[in-house]
């Protein structure tokens, strides 16, 4: 064991108990952490990585730990503690927490208590563990908020966290975690909710810290991009047992499980987008919009006006047939603003959208009219982004998908129930999940399913909403290869939006750049991805973690 | 190209090596109904499951109360004034054995010759056999069916038989009780489906439509919120003419109890319709070309009848309570008509609620009613939130 070791985990495991037994989280978790190091866990969702991390602070409730063995070595003293034995609401481990080991969140606004300052909320947690007056705590926080890089720490530290913006947050709850100078920082998923840039901004703040301040990150993931960006140490898991371990360009360019190549795969596949046969682009438009602008309404309040948003601002776009076209931005840029008015949810103040029907007519999308005989919405399908909200959950498979036909009027009885059983297996469903409730399928299961009531009317258009951003890494590629056989299959137009650059170079034809309501830059994907113009374009693109270590770019000092 | 070639991806397993599977996929799993999961998971709230059991011997006592009254609940008899409870006993024990025969004893009068009042002791000597389906006073059952047959009755119609004691008159407090069970229980159900029904319709335009129309209902509801309860209901009973019939009477005070009720159930529904107005499936189903009114039925009515069913069952218990409290006062309904807050007003009197304690068994009745109503609505609102585990 090297001097460096600063925490030795050994067997671990975790069960949840239940009416019908334990069920286990995880199982034999094996790791060290080492001062000064960066140890990525990664792996898709539900493969325990939380569930470690939490462990490690003994708050795991209500599961309990198995068995295993947590040492937490004193460096200095040359002790170990032993915190897996722990009473998890004793003393004991109520100084490690917070002191020695410090966590950190996926979502900064639901860590973070709306009430009090961003200051008090530091202040609090080093009042706890430290003894020193309020005015050397506060003089502390002021300093660790100028560790996080938060300009003008002396005013920010009086503000509450819906004043900070997700990026903010995000560095007061760094600096909330470095404020007793812990040896061990745990950040669960902590960039998952940002925009890229501000991910990068995040990924070279906590790379700084840590070497600065020679800490142990366990930094939890699924994004093999930033793990590549920030790791020094790799621990694949799956299922809740370590399937790999390893320095990471050792995991990147060595793997030796199958499923680390498979994440790898996932992750670089989408990076080699070039590879793709791109079609050539139809000059049959199908949608073109011009100078849309829509600002949503200032509130009146009683004494003073708040001043409305600029969501959209002169847009002109157009959708060629046969084509995908990205619209990528980051959060707030006006991208979900277009989708909507394109079908009919909101109407724009000012520009026009022609529409270009299959029987030769044209109708203007900003027009609530355009919408009322229904025709619009049958050439012109929606997929969503969240996949469990999209999908009715007190309605079957077959009632979900067979709506849309229902109601036009176009099949019915047994003819609908053959019809619906055709579009699962094009998505590739068994026909008989016709008769489940959305509730037994898996996330991109029900995405599939999404998908074939997209498809049911036959459309000519699909307008996906971040359709796949909220599933997992091999499964996206799936997803997106399923559009990618539809589109081909039954000549539909896509409208993609996404934030997400290795999606929109691997599955767009041509991409517009949105920011701040207005599109900046509009080009093929990869024209945009390779040689982006615009400098906003550059720093959007140059933002996104390569999941190769040999390239780090965001973090390298 | 693919990443994944079409032909071999998971699809049929189902996505398994990703980490992303459901267990719940094998087998039948997910083909239950939201309604089939709610049933499940309210069967598993013990408390909810026996409060229902009480809830339906409620109804059944309701619904049945001549049925399972001994004794005419108007029957005044001057001889049995405060009797007390006898209690019941179903094993005979006599020099021949034990048998299954319920019976009461009866009861032996003593005069207080200073006082001049009477005493009852219960006198174990004299036994009153029971007999089952036994036939006595006539009554309709459901108002309908006229009827002489009682589920139990002493085998000499003249013996007394007072479960629960008589009243300053001689009346038998058990079917008392069980006729104001009728009363009771109707105007809760009653009250509340006709707030329900003005609740779900107003606050579902309120919800659906917005606007105008839901601001100025929003501020009705603030304003019929905002007045004190007992005053105005004590100023709608006091203008209510005094001959009017019984039953009159009685729809009246339903009304002006569901007048106010209304307003909870309105809020409830139009918090619903505007929280499920930004789900993406209620935006899925207008896209898939449903009307106006297939959205809402088909699609947004079924996300909440369970919430509202929740809301109607803990409401029923407030409306009875508002029903005890107005008869309790004297303003609500009045005698011959029995309710269970008619009842209490027997027991006004701290005198003869000390001779005869057991006047206050309808309040024990409204007790184990309201408890029971609010335990079933604490089940079936745990049970139907879909997303609570």
């Amino acid at each position: 064991m090297s001097n460096d070791t600063i925490l030795q985990v050994r067997g671990l495991s975790v069960d949840f108990p239940g009416r019908k037994g334990d069920t286990t989280a995880i199982a034999d978790v094996d790791f060290d952490l080492k001062l000064g190091e960066t140890t990525c866990f990664v792996g898709e969702s539900g493969s325990g990585k939380s569930v470690t991390a939490r462990a490690v602070l003994n708050i795991v409730e209500p599961a309990i730990i198995k068995k295993g063995a947590i040492h937490l070595v004193d460096v200095k003293a040359g002790q170990k503690i032993e915190l897996s034995g722990l009473d998890p609401d004793g003393a004991e481990i109520r100084a490690v927490r917070g002191a020695r080991i410090a966590m950190i969140f996926q979502e900064p606004m639901s860590s973070l208590s709306p009430v009090h300052t961003i200051g008090q909320q530091i202040t609090e947690a080093i009042l706890l563990h430290q003894d020193v007056d309020e005015a050397e705590a506060r003089r502390r926080a002021i300093e660790a908020l100028r560790a996080v890089q938060i300009a003008d720490p002396e005013q920010a530290i009086d503000k509450y966290p819906f004043e900070y913006s997700g990026g903010m947050r995000q560095r007061a709850m760094i600096a909330m975690a470095l404020g007793c100078e812990p040896d061990i920082l745990i950040a669960d998923e902590p960039t998952t909710a940002l925009d890229v840039t501000t991910q990068a901004e995040i990924l070279r703040l906590i790379r700084g810290l840590q070497e600065s301040r020679r800490m142990a990150v366990m930094f939890i993931t699924h994004d093999m991009g930033v793990v590549a960006e920030i790791a020094d140490q790799v621990v694949v898991m799956l299922h809740g047992r370590v399937v790999e371990t390893g320095a990471v360009d050792q995991v990147f360019h060595a793997p030796e499980h199958a499923y680390t190549k498979k994440l790898l795969k996932a992750a670089l596949g989408l990076d080699d987008a070039p590879a793709r046969r791109r079609e050539t682009p139809s000059d049959e438009v199908l949608i073109e919009t011009g100078d849309l602008s829509l600002a949503f309404p200032s509130k009146g309040k009683l004494f003073k006006r708040v001043a409305g948003v600029q969501a959209l601002d002169r847009v002109s776009v157009e959708l060629r047939k046969g084509e995908i076209l990205g619209i990528v931005g980051e959060s707030g840029s006006g991208k979900t603003t277009l989708a909507r008015v394109l079908m009919g949810r909101f109407q724009p103040q000012s520009g026009q959208a022609i529409y270009h029907m299959r029987d030769g007519g044209t109708r203007d999308l900003t027009d609530k009219a355009s919408f009322r005989d229904g025709q619009v919405y049958r050439e012109m399908r929606m997929i969503f982004q969240d996949p469990y909200g999209s999908l009715n959950p007190r309605m079957t498979v077959e009632q979900i998908i067979g709506e849309p036909l229902l109601v036009n009027g176009l099949l019915k009885g047994a003819d609908l129930r053959r019809r619906v059983g055709a579009l699962l297996e094009r998505v590739g469903l068994p026909a008989t999940a016709m008769e489940r409730y959305p509730h037994a399928f898996s996330g991109g299961q029900r995405q599939r399913i999404g998908i074939a009531r997209a498809i049911a009317l036959d459309p000519r258009i699909i307008i996906a909403d971040e359709a796949t951003s909220a599933l997992d890494g091999s499964i996206r590629a799936q997803i997106l290869d399923l559009l990618l056989d539809l589109r081909a299959e039954l000549d539909l137009s896509i409208l993609f939006i996404a934030h997400d650059i290795g999606v929109v170079r691997y599955f767009c034809d041509r991409v517009a750049v949105m920011h701040r309501g207005r599109v900046v830059e509009t080009g093929t994907a990869v024209q945009i991805c390779d040689a982006p113009q615009e400098a906003y374009t550059q720093r959007l693109i140059s933002a996104v973690p390569i999941p190769d270590p040999r390239k780090r770019h965001l973090t390298a000092s | 190209m693919s990443i994944i070639p079409p032909a071999d991806s998971p699809d049929t397993r189902l996505e398994a090596p990703s980490g992303d599977i459901d267990p719940r996929i094998d087998g039948n799993a997910g083909t239950e109904s939201q309604w089939q999961l709610i049933r499940r998971r309210f069967s598993k709230h013990r408390l909810a499951m026996i409060s229902l059991v009480i809830l339906a011997l409620f109804g059944f006592v309701a619904l049945f109360a001549g049925f399972i009254s001994p004794n005419d609940p108007g029957d005044v008899k001057a001889r049995y004034t405060f009797a007390p409870p006898q209690g019941l006993h179903f094993i005979d024990r006599t020099e021949e054995g034990w048998s299954f025969r319920p019976y009461v004893y009866g009861y032996d009068v003593e005069i207080d010759p200073v006082a001049l009042r009477r005493t009852f002791v219960i006198d174990e000597e004299k036994k009153i056999y029971l007999t089952f389906f036994k036939r006595s006073w006539e009554y309709k059952l459901f108002g309908l069916i006229p009827t002489d047959l009682h589920l139990i009755g002493p085998e000499k119609t003249r013996d007394p038989l007072y479960i629960f004691g008589a009243d300053r008159l001689g009346r038998d407090m058990f079917s008392r009780v069980a006729y104001g069970t009728q009363i009771s229980l109707s105007v809760g159900l009653v009250g509340v489906i006709m707030s329900l029904v003005l609740g779900v319709i107003i606050g579902g335009a309120a919800g659906y439509f917005g606007g105008w129309f839901d601001a100025a209902t929003q501020r009705v509801i603030e304003f019929l919120r905002s007045l004190p309860t007992i005053p105005l209901w004590m100023g709608l009973a006091a203008a209510m003419p005094s001959g009017w019939s019984p039953l009159q009477t009685y729809f009246a005070i339903t009304l002006i109890l569901s007048f106010l009720g209304w307003t909870e159930l309105a809020r409830v529904v139009r918090g619903r319709f505007l929280a499920l107005n930004g789900e993406d499936y209620v935006a899925a189903a207008r896209y898939d070309g449903c009307s106006h009114g297939r959205v809402i039925v088909r699609h947004m009515v079924p996300a909440f009848t369970s919430h509202i069913i929740t809301a109607a069952s803990l409401a029923v218990p407030g409306m009875i309570l508002a029903e005890t409290a107005l008869s309790f006062l004297g303003l609500g309904l009045q005698a011959p008509v029995i309710s269970w807050g008619v009842l209490l007003q027997e027991a006004q009197n701290i005198r003869t609620l000390a001779t005869a304690p057991w006047l206050l068994v309808p309040g024990a009745a409204i007790v184990i009613a309201v408890l029971a109503m609010n335990f079933v609505g604490d089940g079936l609102r745990d049970a139907a939130d879909p997303y609570a585990n």
